[in-house]
């Protein structure tokens, strides 16, 4: 949620910042973030331009083992010397560390973001001389070249150079130092020093840096100390060969990632950007550095694993071309091979970067899954529909909203209370007026199988009443400032402390507050919501916290972009443990990293209620998924401003197919509840809902599969089709899964849309009207208000549930129908999973897994799962094959015995509908056409 | 697989009687006869017919749905319950076993594991009491609702009349303003004369003095400029006073100095007359010659009119006047206040010409009197016109409030300008019916306006049932503030609740006899007993 209301509500205190809010009226104020220049680490390491590097690797102070290599680099320049570690991991990944060889003081390494230690695998030398060593990577034809002079590391393939890192000399190490004017030992930094290397310029290169705000530096009202000096790192990365490359969420931008040469680098630093702008590099609510590169023949990764303020350059030799001078250089025979050479500069920390090597897209996936865990599998009922709003007023409220679903047959799972539910903003509090009664409220929704989720936000207002603050006072759970008194800052309920999640206890007594005994009012079907965990500061530079606060040795700085996946984290551990271990955890945030895909939920942020905002959801969420966050969502009908029904409409139908479906609205915004626009429009979007409802087992097997594979529920075509070209930048349509593509219709007044249907000798069937269409071409689409362009792929098996009921909870016994589209060789294949939908018991092997396969005109269901124990009373109700032709008897066979199928065939569409097989979904069985 | 009876055997109870109706589950009795057993079933849209064993087997044949009345199995079906002792009602298809009772004869949740109790009984039994205590209500509030149509009968009655007595009051202060009139034009006559034959006595005065006062100057020129003291003002003299320079070009020439002295090379103070009308408008006295030209201080007086401009300017509408930040609104105050400073008063021409020669000398005693006597006309007609303004007021609020949509018997004259309010824990709520709702902070604070009236607003049918309130104080960002007020039939004229259901669109509940049916003459809100 954005700021001003917040200071609306505080009056005069913060005259100042309300100005600063006024001002920007309807979009973000540039003003209040920091540009590249505006930082003075970026600025300093974007003045270094490509060239020769100045490292130089000592061969002599190689060592390998059989895991790992390592050796110093030295800096010409100033004789501070680096350590090189390179290791081999398991899954055909490359991890490059680099590190001071003897820091001032321990440089910040992030730590809780993998998994584990990644395991490695041998490396082998294969040659040596002065320039250089050759390494083996494991039993491919991969090889490391690692050059020393000047350094550089070339990853190869045969004949092809994949990847190379340092090509363009940007390595960049700000080695700690004693501050200038307190220095006590001068030498410190030439201890080194018997090259004759040109000290007078480094010593005048120094002092003109000091001038850069090295040691200090503000931005408009707010300076950051800097007691320790510069201490940015920065690495150069050519990829030959790649004209796309995607990933580094989150911006709000398109799929593929821009050149940067022209403006800032994109930014990687977690902020509450009030009224975000669209199509442009600036820094969002989470970062996760992660960057995916695509070419026809290879799919790689970069892992940059730095939790400090980030900023990455992109440039290609290709962008700036036309395809008719991309054609001149194909028919001159230009030599130039297309590349794109990335840049990564954090402000402090290490060089920890894991090259992930593909070749495939799902390999990357996997790779990056190895690292840092898959998505958190949800519970079933979060894939429903979320209804919510800046504020339900009180329990009547609730009480009336859940009955208006009831009155206009939509389906809901979750209703949500954002902050007004709190007594005065204290999380884990009731107003005592509006929520006297949190219980009756929840055995509310409880009778009718749904649930609730009420926000719980990491800042904690300072009040000696407040139970919350004051245990964490007490135990000195919050961050400090640099001071070393508890950090304050301004936030929803006023001054507020910001407890320090990156300590291990203060996250277990946190997770203790979710509590039964703990939480009071709370039942078992009331979930969670973090917000503002950027963490969101009203007051703090660029609304967050100052650099130099302190959690307990760390600085901010190092730890900035991490402080929100530990609250995440923390609050996830609660869910978990207030029913001992048993229970799902739904947890939903905004500020994320590397590795929150393991805690729940994440949502774009505070977008706004225009079509330019519907469209850019597509992107945000694709690149999301890429980097293993699959559990992403836009607020539905957008938080700023008030939707025209058009667009509201539109919004549900996209939203219904995307992975976390919640609608949203500011507190100052009318009501949009859907039965609020006439009877017409309830209809469009009743439809659109349970069309997602219908959808529910598919979703569900699709986030089975994407927490055992780290596959992105939604993803980007090329994923799919990683030769075809003209996929590779399209974002304004995608896949769920392998199965469905999905165009929503965001243009305004819309009469249809041009769809690309991938895959050259694949078909695919309209869902709706079960129209067959061939792959590889534009499909212009005619529209109307009820149309959601969906194709089942040709050569697929969805199972979905027809009978739509008031929650998904209340679906869990229904029966269902399988949809069954031929690829041109008659065949199709295709998965159900089914568990008990909440717990953890699946872990336990308590699920039906199955795999379903169409050929020779049989149909049959094969266990993947046979030592997995669970059953269910849904049955199959119906089968449809699209795309089939008349048989003259279907024959079912189970354990029980044979029996023929009543069928119908629809000759004009080429469906046949089998009627009512009747078989247990768990059971083996065959279905034959004949 | 799950299959279920097609039929259910219904036990139904209606007073003394009791039967037995064999039907499908979830069929009610109305369509019973399209539901026969061993015939086939014909979808009820005739869209297809189907073996009657296909009905309620759990499987959708029909695309209406009725061919399983009983099950969950069509997504667009109705189940209906009898609910004995109740009211029946068709529930979704979809509500049919899915673990939530929601008939409360429990027949929808025949298969799903969960235990319902049939509450039909208990819920007849408070909805009865219920509708008593509605019937109560309304029978009361209707007498009252009588009461006040008769007494807004009266009241139109009295306004009606009241109207037809102003209005003839208003025909003789019109004559009563044209008497007066006369008698003040009549006065105004000899008044203005004796008053202009003042004013032009005062003028030819002044202009005496002012020939007096340019002789006295002419003198004093001659003797300044005869600087040899013999009595002649030469050409050379004259051309010590460069500012006289015929044609301002630097040089004041002999020949140009001739030229004012009348082509002579010296005057003396007789020919100086006319010489003296020749250069008194440029003629600078020595002894003055060093004063800076007048005219500076104006400048700033319109400098602070702009500014002041400026402030009237300001959008105080932007300032949001939420109720929680009252030091803000304050503060805004003080602000205002501050540039609302009255413009400094700027000394006029008028009294400057007043101060060289003198006040204007008192009327005399005679053309006073004429004064006198044309004000006492003036004053005596102004109180007339004034009068007779009022009772045009009168005449238009009468005519309103005569005119004003009170519902088709008037009933809701009564709360015209009456208010009513309702105290929250945060706020003071006053209704005024037909003028404005308005918030006020319990604990001080400014007044916020909810909105003025705008219309009756209530559903077609029942137009009267809703008021509708506008353009209240505009929301920061926002709409303006509206609010909805929702009448109900009460004994009584209170306001019982107000919320913001959306963020400065306010809705009020609100009580009134007036908006109370006859009982006796309606035919809805009874439980339809259908099959009792």
């Amino acid at each position: 949620m954005c700021c001003w209301f917040f200071l609306r509500r505080m009056g005069p205190v913060l005259l100042l910042w309300l100005a600063v809010c006024l001002s920007g009226s309807w979009a973000v104020d540039k003003g209040n973030f920091k540009t590249c220049d505006q930082s003075a680490f970026c600025k300093r390491q974007r003045a270094m331009k490509p060239g020769e590097s100045p490292y130089r690797a000592l061969l002599e102070t190689m060592e390998l083992t059989n895991t790992r290599l390592t050796l110093q680099l030295i800096n010409d320049n100033n004789k501070v010397r680096l350590l090189l570690e390179l290791y081999r991991l398991q899954g055909n990944i490359t991890r490059v560390k680099i590190n001071e060889l003897k820091p001032l003081k321990p440089r910040y390494e992030v730590p809780d973001v993998l998994i584990r230690e990644p395991p490695t695998e041998p490396l082998s030398l294969l040659s040596q001389d002065e320039n250089g060593v050759v390494l083996s990577l494991g039993a491919e034809s991969q090889r490391v070249i690692v050059s020393a002079r000047p350094f550089r590391l070339d990853i190869v393939e045969g004949r092809d150079v994949l990847m190379s890192l340092n090509s363009r000399g940007l390595l960049s190490f700000e080695h700690l130092r004693m501050r200038k004017d307190t220095q006590a030992d001068p030498e410190a930094e030439n201890k080194e020093g018997t090259d004759p290397a040109n000290p007078a310029e480094t010593v005048k290169e120094e002092e003109e840096k000091v001038e850069d705000g090295m040691w200090e530096e503000t931005f408009k009202s707010h300076t950051d100390s800097k007691p320790s000096g510069p201490s940015a790192i920065s690495l150069d990365f050519s990829l030959p060969g790649v004209e796309h490359v995607y990933g580094i969420p989150e911006h709000a931008d398109t799929l593929k990632l821009k050149t940067t040469d022209s403006g800032d680098p994109y930014r990687l630093y977690n902020l509450d950007v009030f009224q975000y702008e669209l199509y442009n590099p600036m820094a969002l609510y989470g970062a996760v550095p992660v960057m995916l590169a695509h070419n026809t023949q290879r799919t790689m990764g970069i892992f940059w694993l730095n939790a400090a303020e980030t900023w990455v350059d992109i440039s290609s030799n290709t962008a700036g071309k036309t395809v008719f001078g991309k054609m001149l250089d194909y028919v001159q025979g230009s030599s130039e091979t297309p590349q794109t050479d990335v840049r990564w500069i954090s402000e402090s920390g290490i060089i920890d970067v894991f090259l992930m090597l593909g070749p495939t897209p799902r390999d990357v996936f996997s790779q990056y899954a190895s690292l840092t865990g898959t998505q958190a599998f949800p519970p079933l009922a979060s894939l429903g529909y979320h209804q919510c709003r800046w504020n339900y007023n009180d329990q009547e409220d609730v009480r009336s909203v859940d009955a208006g679903f009831d009155e206009h047959d939509i389906p809901y799972d979750f209703i949500w209370l954002d902050i007004e539910h709190t007594d005065g903003k204290r999380y884990f509090t009731w107003d005592p007026h509006k929520f006297a009664s949190p219980k009756e409220m929840l055995q509310g929704l409880l009778d009718k199988k749904r649930k609730m989720v009420a926000i719980v936000d990491p800042h904690i207002k300072v009040d000696t009443n407040y139970k919350i603050h004051n245990e964490i006072r007490s135990r000195g759970f919050y961050v400090k400032n640099k001071d070393g008194g508890d950090y304050e800052g301004w936030c929803w309920p006023g001054n507020a402390g910001y407890p320090d999640f990156t300590r291990p206890d203060m996250r277990a007594w946190w997770a203790s507050q979710f509590g039964y005994d703990q939480y009071e009012g709370a039942m078992e079907n009331l979930y969670t919501w973090n917000d503002m965990n950027e963490p969101s500061v009203f007051n703090g530079p660029e609304v967050t916290m100052h650099k130099d606060a302190m959690h307990e040795s760390w600085e901010h700085r190092e730890v900035h972009n991490l402080y929100g996946l530990y609250v995440h984290r923390a609050t996830a551990e609660g869910l978990t443990e207030r029913s001992g271990g048993v229970e799902r955890p739904f947890v939903l945030t905004r500020a994320f990293f590397a590795g929150s895909q393991r805690y729940g939920a994440v949502w774009t942020g505070d977008n706004a209620a225009e079509w330019d905002h519907l469209k850019i959801s597509i992107p945000m969420c694709l690149s999301l998924g890429l980097v293993g966050i699959s559990f992403c969502g836009a607020d539905v009908g957008g938080f700023f401003k008030s939707p025209s029904t058009e667009l509201l409409v539109r919004w549900y139908q996209t939203g219904a197919y995307q992975p976390f479906f919640r609608a949203h609205a500011h507190l100052d915004t009318p009501r949009r509840e859907p039965w609020l626009f006439g009877p017409e429009n309830t209809a469009l979007m009743r439809e659109a809902i349970r069309q997602r409802y219908t959808f529910l087992p598919y979703w569900y097997q699709l986030f089975y599969l994407a927490y055992h594979t780290g596959e992105p529920v939604m993803r980007p075509l090329w994923v799919e089709y990683p030769q075809d070209p003209a996929t590779f930048a399209l974002d304004d349509e995608y896949l769920l899964g392998r199965d469905l593509l999905v165009h929503p219709v965001t243009e305004e007044g819309a009469r249809g849309v041009t769809a690309y249907l991938p895959g050259k000798h694949e078909v695919w069937f309209d869902i709706h009207t079960f129209q067959k269409h061939n792959g590889g071409q534009n499909l212009y689409i005619p529209v109307t208000m009820s149309s959601i362009p969906v194709f089942q792929r040709g050569g697929s098996i969805i199972p979905r549930k027809l009978r739509v009921r008031r929650s998904s909870t209340c679906m869990e016994h229904d029966p269902y129908t399988l949809y069954v589209a031929l690829d041109n060789q008659r065949t199709a294949e295709g998965e159900l999973y089914i568990d008990d939908g909440h717990t953890f018991n699946y872990e336990k092997k308590e699920l039906i897994h199955r795999k379903f396969s169409f050929a020779n005109g049989v149909l049959s269901s094969v266990d993947l799962e046979p030592n997995a124990q669970f059953t269910t009373k849904s049955w199959v109700e119906r089968i449809i094959i699209l795309g089939a032709s008349k048989p003259s008897m279907v024959t079912l066979k189970t354990a029980d015995g044979e029996n023929q199928l009543e069928f119908d065939f629809d000759a004009s569409m080429s469906v046949l509908t089998i009627r009512k097989p009747g078989m247990n979904v768990g059971a083996d069985w065959t279905v034959t056409l004949q | 697989m799950v299959m279920f009876g097609h039929f259910v055997l219904l036990v139904l109870f209606g007073g003394a009687m009791s039967a037995e109706v064999q039907r499908p589950r979830g069929v009610p009795l109305s369509k019973r006869q399209f539901y026969e057993e061993d015939k086939p079933f014909t979808c009820l849209d005739g869209s297809r017919t189907i073996p009657f064993d296909r009905v309620n087997d759990d499987y959708c044949d029909c695309v209406d749905g009725s061919d399983e009345p009983g099950t969950a199995a069509c997504p667009n079906g109705n189940f209906h319950c009898t609910n004995a002792g109740f009211r029946p009602a068709f529930i979704p298809s979809s509500r049919v076993n899915d673990g939530i009772c929601d008939c409360c004869d429990t027949t929808d949740e025949y298969n799903s594991g969960i235990d319902c109790q049939n509450t039909c009984r208990e819920l007849g039994r408070k909805e009865k009491e219920e509708l008593e205590k509605i019937a109560e209500i309304a029978k009361e509030g209707f007498m009252f609702k009588k009461q006040l149509i008769q007494e807004a009968k009266q009241g139109l009655e009295d306004k009606k009349s009241k109207l037809g007595d102003v209005q003839n009051s208003k025909k003789d202060l019109e004559a009563k303003v044209e008497a007066l009139r006369t008698v003040k034009e009549t006065a105004e006559q000899p008044e203005k004369e004796a008053k202009e034959r003042h004013l032009k006595a005062w003028e030819e005065q002044k202009s005496v003095i002012r020939m007096e006062k340019d002789k006295a100057r002419m003198a004093d020129v001659f003797l300044e400029l005869d600087d040899d003291d013999d009595s002649f003002v030469s050409v050379a003299e004259l051309q010590s006073h460069s500012e006289l320079d015929p044609d301002s070009d630097a040089s004041f020439t002999e020949a140009e100095a001739q030229g004012l002295l009348g082509g002579v090379d010296k005057v003396d103070t007789v020919a100086f007359e006319t010489v003296w009308n020749n250069i008194k408008e440029k003629y600078v006295s020595e002894s003055t010659a060093d004063v800076p030209p007048p005219g500076e201080t104006a400048q700033e007086e319109t400098r602070d009119t702009s500014s002041d401009n400026d402030s009237e300017n300001y959008p105080d509408e932007d300032i949001p006047e939420e109720e929680d930040d009252e030091d803000m609104d304050e503060d805004d105050e003080d602000m205002d206040e501050g540039d609302y400073k009255a413009p400094p008063t700027s000394r006029t021409d008028d009294k400057k010409d007043d101060d060289e020669e003198g006040a204007m000398p008192p009327y005399e005693q005679e053309t006073q009197t004429l004064i006198d006597a044309a004000q006492k006309a003036r004053d005596e007609f102004n109180e007339a016109e004034k009068a007779l303004r009022e009772v045009e007021d009168q005449i238009r609020n009468l005519e309103k409030e005569i005119s004003f949509d009170f519902g088709p018997s008037s009933e809701f004259a009564y709360l015209y300008s009456q208010c009513y309010e309702l105290t929250t824990g945060e706020y003071v709520y006053r209704l005024c019916p037909f003028n404005r709702v308005s918030q006020k902070p319990k604990f001080g604070g400014s007044e916020t306006n909810l909105g003025t009236w705008g219309k009756w607003a209530g559903p077609e049918d029942n137009i009267y049932s809703v008021m509708k309130y506008e353009h209240g104080t505009g929301c920061w960002q926002g709409p303006n503030r509206s609010t909805t007020v929702k009448l109900t039939c009460g004994k009584e004229t209170i306001v019982t609740s107000t919320s913001e259901p959306s963020r400065c669109e306010y809705l009020m509940e609100f009580t009134s006899p007036a908006i109370c049916q006859d009982p006796t003459s309606s035919d809805s809100g009874h439980p339809d007993h259908e099959e009792l």
